[in-house]
C-alpha cells in the first residue's frame, strides 16, 4: 500500500522534473544564445532586444519559487486547464527553470574564445553558422553541466509544489513525514531523493567530461 | 617569387585619377590596394590607421612590421573586412569591397584564407573536423569534402593526425592545421596574423618554410604581419613599416634591411644586427693614443653594391697591417648585406683617406676610433 503510494510519488516527481526540463533546455538555450549574440559586440548586436530580455529574464529569476507558483496560478488554470496534480506543476517549474538555465548557459557561451568566432568568419560562415558549429559546440559541456545543476533545482522545487497539491515525492514526504509523523516514509522519501540527485549529478558530470575535449 | 617596384612609385599618394594609374600601371594590377585607408575605434582619441595607402602585387610575401599597438592587426583585417575602415578604400583585384553585403563578405572570405597566432581551431573538433568546416558551411558535397581535406592534410604533413583534438597537438602541428583550414577553399590570398609569434624557433622555421613552398607551388599572395624582423627576412618579398597607424618606410626587404631610414625599423632590426662586442668598445678610444695605434674602420654593405667584395684589392688599397677584428655578411634575396670591422696600422693613409678609399668597396664607411 505506502510502497504503491511511494512509486506513485517517484514516478509523479519524475513526470514533473522531466516534461518541464524537455521544455526548459531548448527554451533556456535559445534564450542563452540570443542574450550572447545580441549583446555589445555579438554577431546579432541588439542593444534595446537584449537589454529586454535580460530584464525579463532577471524578472523571473528574482522570484522565489513558492511565491511564483501561487502567483502564476490563474495563467496554469489558462494553460492546462487546472491548478492541480502534476501537469500544473510543470507550468511554475518550466517558467522558473528556463531563465535560471538561461543564465547559467548563458556563460558558457560567453566563455567561447572570441578569436573562434573571428576564424569562423574569416573562413566564409554566415552568423547561423558561428551559433551552430561554433559556439554551440564549443560551449556544449558547459551547457551540460549547467543542465545538470538545473535539474537538482527542478527537483529541489518540485517538492515545493508537491506541497500545494502537485503530488510527487514532496507531496508524501509533507502528508505523511510532516502532518503524520511516519518518520519511515520521510527517511524513504530522503533516500529515494538523494539517490535520484546522485545519479543526475553523476551522470551529468560523465557526460560534461566526455565532452570536453580540451 | 620577388615583384620589382621601385621604391618611389610606392610612395606617392594613392589617387585614384586616371593620370595617376596611366603613370603607375602597376597599381591597376595590384591584388591588394588601399587607398587613404584610416581607422578610428569608437571611444578612442588615437587613430588605429592613418592615410595608409599601399599596393600588394599577385603572388608576392608581403610584410606588414610594427610595434605592438601600430596598427598591423586593424589593417590586415581590412583585407577580409573583420574590421572596416572608418575612412578610405580596400581594392581586391580593383573591387571596392567597402560596401559589400553579407552575402558577398561570404563569397570573399571564402577567396582570403587567414592564419592566426593563437591558431583558434575549435577544440569540440577533430583535426578533420575542423579542416572540413569551411566546405561544410559552404555547403560543399561530401565526397569532394573529403578529397579536399585529405589533399591539405598530406599538403601540411599531418595525414596521420586527423583524428586527434587540437588539444593533443603541438603548437606547430595546430598552426599546420590552421594553414590546411586556410587554404581548403583554395584561396587567393593568405593572411598571416603574427602565424608564428607563439611559436618556438624551430617550428617557426618550420612553419615559414611551409609558407613560402605554398606562396611558390600555389601562387597565392602571402600578407603576413608580425613584430619579428627575422621572420620578414625569412619568407618576405616586400614590407611595410607601421608606427602609430602610419608607414613610415616600406620597399624590397634587403633595401630595408641594409639600409633602414626610420628609427622604428632601426629598432626592430637591431636584434638582428651585430653590435659591436663590449670588450671591443671598451678598447676603443677617440684619439689615436700612440703613433702605431690602428684605426678602426666599420664598413657596411647594404647590398647595393654590382658585385662582392674583393677583400685583397680592398686590403692593398688600404695599405699597412689590416686585421679584421668583427663582422658578417648574410645574404637577402641575392643581396649580400652586413659589415665588416677592420683595424688599420702601419698605412701611409690618413683616416679620411682611409675612410674614402674604403668607401669604393662598401656602402657606407665610418671611423669607429683607435686601438692599440
Amino acid at each position: 500500500m505506502w510502497f504503491d503510494r511511494l512509486l506513485q510519488g517517484f514516478i509523479d516527481t519524475l513526470l514533473m522534473v522531466g516534461v518541464s526540463s524537455l521544455i526548459a533546455l531548448p527554451t533556456g538555450i535559445a534564450l542563452a544564445v540570443i542574450l550572447v549574440t545580441s549583446g555589445k559586440g555579438g554577431i546579432y548586436e541588439a542593444p534595446t532586444l537584449n537589454r529586454a530580455l535580460g530584464a525579463f529574464v532577471n524578472l523571473f529569476r528574482s522570484i522565489p519559487f513558492l511565491i511564483l507558483m501561487v502567483a502564476l496560478i490563474p495563467f496554469t488554470r489558462l494553460v492546462v486547464g487546472t491548478t492541480y496534480g502534476v501537469w500544473a506543476a510543470v507550468v511554475p517549474l518550466t517558467i522558473a527553470a528556463t531563465p535560471f538555465f538561461a543564465r547559467i548557459a548563458e556563460v558558457s557561451l560567453r566563455e567561447v574564445d572570441h578569436g573562434l568566432i573571428e576564424a569562423a568568419q574569416a573562413m566564409g560562415c554566415r552568423r547561423w553558422h558561428i551559433v551552430w558549429h561554433v559556439l554551440l559546440p564549443e560551449a556544449l559541456p558547459g551547457i551540460v553541466g549547467g543542465f545538470t545543476i538545473t535539474l537538482v533545482t527542478m527537483i529541489n522545487s518540485s517538492a515545493m509544489a508537491g506541497a500545494i497539491g502537485a503530488g510527487g515525492l514532496g507531496d508524501i514526504a509533507y502528508r505523511y513525514g510532516y502532518q503524520r509523523f511516519d518518520s519511515q516514509i520521510m527517511l524513504t522519501v530522503i533516500v529515494l531523493l538523494v539517490a535520484l540527485v546522485a545519479l543526475i549529478q553523476v551522470s551529468g558530470d560523465r557526460l560534461a567530461r566526455g565532452l570536453n575535449r580540451r | 617569387m620577388s615583384v620589382a617596384i621601385a621604391r618611389s612609385s610606392l610612395e606617392i599618394p594613392g589617387l585614384l585619377s586616371a593620370e595617376h594609374t596611366e603613370l603607375h600601371p602597376e597599381l591597376n594590377r595590384a591584388h591588394v590596394r588601399f587607398i587613404g585607408v584610416s581607422k578610428t575605434y569608437s571611444g578612442a582619441r588615437v587613430a588605429a590607421l592613418q592615410g595608409i595607402n599601399l599596393a600588394i602585387q599577385h603572388g608576392e610575401v608581403f610584410g606588414i612590421i610594427g610595434r605592438s599597438g601600430a596598427g598591423k592587426s586593424s589593417l590586415i583585417r581590412t583585407i577580409n573586412r573583420l574590421e572596416q575602415p572608418t575612412h578610405g578604400r580596400v581594392l581586391i583585384d580593383q573591387i571596392d569591397i567597402g560596401g559589400f553585403d553579407e552575402d558577398r563578405l561570404v563569397e570573399l572570405r571564402r577567396r582570403i584564407g587567414m592564419i592566426f597566432q593563437h591558431f583558434n581551431l575549435m577544440s569540440a573538433k577533430t583535426v578533420w573536423q575542423n579542416v572540413e568546416l569551411p566546405l561544410k558551411v559552404a555547403g560543399v558535397p561530401k565526397e569532394q569534402r573529403q578529397r579536399k581535406v585529405r589533399e591539405l592534410l598530406e599538403l601540411v604533413g599531418l595525414q596521420d593526425k586527423h583524428k586527434a583534438y587540437p588539444a593533443q597537438l603541438s603548437g606547430g602541428q595546430k598552426q599546420r592545421v590552421g594553414i590546411a583550414r586556410a587554404l581548403v577553399h583554395d584561396p587567393q590570398i593568405l593572411l598571416c596574423d603574427e602565424a608564428t609569434s607563439a611559436l618556438d624557433p624551430e617550428t617557426t622555421q618550420s612553419i615559414l618554410g611551409l609558407l613560402r613552398q605554398i606562396n611558390q607551388r600555389l601562387g597565392l599572395t602571402i600578407v603576413l604581419i608580425t613584430h619579428e624582423m627575422a621572420v620578414i627576412r625569412e619568407v618576405c618579398d616586400r614590407v611595410v613599416v607601421l608606427e602609430q597607424g602610419r608607414i613610415v618606410e616600406q620597399g624590397p626587404v634587403w633595401e630595408v634591411f641594409g639600409n633602414p631610414r626610420h628609427e622604428v625599423s632601426r629598432t626592430l632590426l637591431a636584434p638582428l644586427q651585430q653590435a659591436l662586442p663590449e670588450e671591443l668598445q671598451s678598447r676603443l678610444q677617440a684619439q689615436p693614443p700612440s703613433a702605431d695605434a690602428a684605426a678602426v674602420l666599420r664598413l657596411q654593405f647594404t647590398g647595393t653594391g654590382r658585385e662582392e667584395a674583393d677583400l685583397a684589392a680592398l686590403f692593398s688599397a688600404l695599405g699597412g697591417r689590416v686585421r679584421l677584428l668583427h663582422g658578417g655578411i648574410e645574404r637577402i634575396q641575392g643581396h649580400g648585406l652586413g659589415q665588416l670591422l677592420l683595424a688599420v696600422s702601419g698605412s701611409s693613409w690618413g683616416v679620411e683617406e682611409l675612410r674614402q678609399r674604403a668607401g669604393n668597396w662598401a656602402q657606407q664607411v665610418e671611423v669607429l676610433g683607435y686601438v692599440v
